[in-house]
C-alpha cells in the first residue's frame, strides 16, 4: 500500500473518529469521576485543585468510569500475565463463552440451512412455516434465555448445552432465511435448462441451488455468528454462572468492580469482532475458489 | 371441478379435526391417554397438515380472500403446535416445571392481569418507548450531520458497522450503576442499542437515490435541503424502516436483560427473574407470552406504516 492509496482510503478518517472517540473518553473520566475526589478531600478537610484531581482520577480503583489505560492495564494483567487454566484469567473465560457459542452457531446454521431446503422445497412448509420463523424473532429470547437455563438445570442437562441452545435460536434466523433467499436465487433459465437436462431434484439442489446460495449464506453466517456470541453471553448471567464473560460481566456488577466489567466487555468486543473477521475471510477464500469473487 | 374438490375436502378435514381434537381432550381430562388417544392425536397433525397443504394449494380470484387465506395458514399451523403442545405435556404428565401446558399459563395470565400490567407499564411503556424513540431519533439526527461530511462519514461507518455488531447488552450493569436502579437505565440501554443500526442504516440509505435523479434535482437547481426532504429521504425509507424493524425487538431485549441487573420490584425482566428462582414457570410464561405479543404487536405496526410509506417500494407493488 502506498501512500497516496493510505490518504485517500478510509484509514486516516477512522483513525481521526477513533482519536476523538478517546479524546472524549478521557475527557468523561474526568468529569465523572471528579465528584469523587473532591468529596474525598472535603472529608478529609484539605482544598484540592484542579492539577491534583486530573491524575486521581484516572486511577481510581472502583471509578464510575475506568480510564482506557487502565481497562488495558486490567486486560493485560488478566490474560497474559495469569496462567490460562486459572479463574481469574479473561481467556479461560474466553474460551468457556467461545465454546457454547461455536457450538450453539454450528447447530444453528445447520437447523436454519435444514428450514431454507423444506422451505424451499415444499408450498406447504413455505406458507405454514415461513410466518412463525418470522415471528419467532418478535420473541425476545434473550429475556427468557435464564428461564431456559434454570429449567435445563431442574432436568439435569447442565454446561454448555443450554447456553448453545439459546446461541442457536438467535442463529438459526438470519441463516434460514438469507438461505431461502439464496437457494432462490438462481435465474428462471438456469432452473429451465436443469429441467431441460431432466435433472432429478436433488441434481437441481446440488449442482445449482446450493452453489448459488453460497455468497447468501456467507452474509447470513457473519450476523450469526454476533447474534451466537451475545446469546451465549446473555446465557451466563442468570444462573450466577460462575465461568465465562457474561458471568465476569455480572460479578463486575454485583461487587462494583467497574474495570472489571468494561475489560470483559472489551474481550467480548474483541472476540465478536474477530470472529465476524475469520467468517469475512473464509469468504473471501470460498468465493474466490468458486470463482465467484468479485 | 378440482377447486371445488379441494374446498369439500378440506371442510370434512376441519370437521374431522374437530371431533378428533374434541375426544382427545374428553379423554385428557380423564387423566389417562390410552393408545387411541395418541393415535387420534396424529390424525389430528395429519389432518391438519392436509389441510394446510390444501390451503396452499389453492389459487383465488379475489384478493381479499388469498390475503385471508395467507393468515388462515400459519394460524392453523400455531393452534396445531397449542394442541400438540397441550396433549403431550399433559398426556405424558410432564411436571409444570418443566414445561406448563398452554391452558395452564392462559389460566395464570388471565387470574394475575394487575401484576402483567404493571409490568407492561414499566417496562414496555417507559424503558422501551422512551429508549426506542430517543436511541432512533438520535441515530437518524447523527446519521443527518454525518451524512454532510464524506470525512465523517469515512470515518464513522466503520467504526459504526463494527459497534452494531458487538454485544452491546452487555452494558447494561455499566448504565445500571450510572443511571440507577429505575427505567432510566433500561432506556439508557436501549438507546445505545437501537442508536447504531439506526445510524448504519439511514447512512446506507442517504446513499441510496440514484446519481440520475441526483442530477435532476441539481438541473431544478435545489437546495440541499430540498434535495434532501424530496428525493433522498424518501429514497432511503427501505432502510430506515428495516432499522426500525430491527430495533422494534432489540428495544424489548435490551430492557428486559437489563432489568437484571437491578430493578424495582416492577417490571417484566424483574418477574421473570424472580418467578424463575421460585420455580413459578406459569407466570414466568404468562410473562413471555405478553412479551411475545407485545413484540409482534410493536413489529407489525412498524411494517404496516412502512407499507403506506414505501408503497412504490418493488416488495410491494
Amino acid at each position: 500500500m502506498n501512500l497516496t492509496s493510505i490518504l485517500k482510503g478510509s484509514t486516516i478518517p477512522v483513525l481521526t473518529v477513533t482519536a476523538a472517540i478517546f479524546a472524549i473518553w478521557y475527557a468523561s473520566v474526568v468529569w465523572l469521576n471528579a465528584p469523587f475526589e473532591r468529596d474525598q478531600a472535603e472529608r478529609a478537610g484539605k482544598e484540592i485543585t484542579f492539577s491534583q484531581i486530573l491524575p486521581k482520577t484516572m486511577a481510581q480503583k472502583r471509578p464510575v468510569i475506568p480510564a482506557p489505560h487502565q481497562v488495558i492495564a486490567e486486560i493485560w494483567k488478566t490474560t497474559v500475565m495469569k496462567k490460562i487454566t486459572s479463574k481469574r484469567s479473561l481467556i479461560y473465560h474466553a474460551w468457556i463463552t467461545l465454546s457454547s457459542t461455536l457450538l450453539g452457531f454450528l447447530l444453528g446454521t445447520i437447523l436454519g440451512i435444514a428450514l431454507a431446503v423444506g422451505i424451499v422445497h415444499s408450498m406447504t412448509l413455505d406458507k405454514s412455516l415461513m410466518p412463525w420463523i418470522i415471528t419467532s424473532q418478535t420473541i425476545p429470547i434473550l429475556a427468557i434465555a435464564p428461564m431456559i437455563i434454570v429449567v435445563l438445570n431442574a432436568v439435569g442437562i447442565q454446561g454448555l448445552l443450554p447456553k448453545a441452545f439459546i446461541s442457536m435460536y438467535l442463529s438459526f434466523f438470519p441463516v434460514a432465511v438469507g438461505m431461502v433467499k439464496g437457494l432462490r436465487s438462481p435465474d428462471v433459465l438456469h432452473l429451465d435448462l436443469m429441467h431441460t437436462y431432466s435433472a432429478t431434484k436433488a441434481q437441481v439442489f446440488w449442482k445449482l441451488r446450493w452453489p448459488s446460495s453460497i455468497p447468501f449464506l456467507f452474509t447470513s453466517l457473519k450476523v450469526a455468528i454476533a447474534a451466537s456470541l451475545v446469546g451465549a453471553i446473555v446465557g451466563e448471567l442468570p444462573t450466577g454462572a460462575v465461568a465465562g464473560l457474561g458471568a465476569r460481566l455480572l460479578a463486575g456488577s454485583y461487587y462494583g468492580q467497574t474495570i472489571q466489567i468494561w475489560s470483559a466487555l472489551f474481550v467480548a468486543a474483541f472476540l465478536a469482532a474477530t470472529l465476524v473477521w475469520l467468517i469475512g475471510v473464509i469468504d473471501r477464500a470460498v468465493l474466490k475458489r468458486m470463482g465467484m469473487a468479485q | 371441478m378440482n377447486m371445488q374438490r379441494s374446498v369439500v375436502t378440506s371442510i370434512l378435514a376441519v370437521i374431522g379435526i374437530w371431533a378428533a381434537a374434541a375426544f382427545v381432550f374428553s379423554r385428557l381430562a380423564d387423566g389417562n391417554m390410552a393408545t387411541s388417544g395418541w393415535l387420534l392425536t396424529i390424525m389430528v397433525w395429519l389432518m391438519a397438515w392436509f389441510l394446510v397443504h390444501n390451503l396452499a394449494a389453492m389459487k383465488f380470484a379475489s384478493r381479499f380472500t388469498s390475503i385471508a387465506i395467507s393468515l388462515v395458514i400459519p394460524l392453523i399451523f400455531g393452534l396445531t403446535l397449542l394442541f400438540l403442545w397441550e396433549v403431550i405435556t399433559r398426556g405424558l404428565g410432564i411436571p409444570s416445571v418443566l414445561l406448563p401446558p398452554p391452558s395452564q399459563i392462559a389460566g395464570r395470565i388471565a387470574s394475575s392481569t394487575d401484576i402483567l400490567a404493571a409490568d407492561f407499564q414499566q417496562t414496555f411503556m417507559k424503558a422501551v418507548l422512551f429508549g426506542y424513540a430517543m436511541g432512533c431519533g438520535l441515530g437518524f439526527a447523527v446519521a443527518i450531520l454525518v451524512d454532510r461530511s464524506p470525512f465523517l462519514r469515512k470515518g464513522l461507518m466503520p467504526i459504526g458497522n463494527l459497534v452494531a455488531a458487538l454485544p452491546i447488552v452487555g452494558t447494561a450493569p455499566i448504565m445500571v450503576m450510572w443511571f440507577g436502579f429505575d427505567w432510566q437505565s433500561k432506556a439508557a440501554v436501549v438507546i445505545i442499542m437501537t442508536f447504531f443500526p439506526m445510524l448504519v442504516n439511514t447512512v446506507a440509505g442517504l446513499s441510496a437515490s440514484g446519481h440520475m435523479e441526483r442530477d435532476l434535482m441539481r438541473t431544478y437547481a435545489s437546495s440541499y435541503w430540498q434535495t434532501l426532504f424530496k428525493l433522498r429521504l424518501p429514497a432511503a425509507l427501505p432502510f430506515i424502516f428495516n432499522a426500525l424493524k430491527i430495533n422494534s425487538t432489540l428495544a424489548l431485549i435490551g430492557a428486559i436483560v437489563a432489568e437484571f441487573f437491578g430493578t424495582p420490584i416492577v417490571g417484566m425482566g424483574f418477574r421473570i427473574s424472580t418467578e424463575v428462582g421460585r420455580m413459578n414457570v406459569d407466570m414466568v410464561w404468562a410473562e413471555i407470552a405478553m412479551a411475545a405479543l407485545a413484540g409482534s404487536i410493536f413489529y407489525g405496526l412498524v411494517s404496516l406504516i412502512e407499507r403506506r410509506l414505501t408503497f412504490w417500494h418493488p416488495s410491494y407493488r
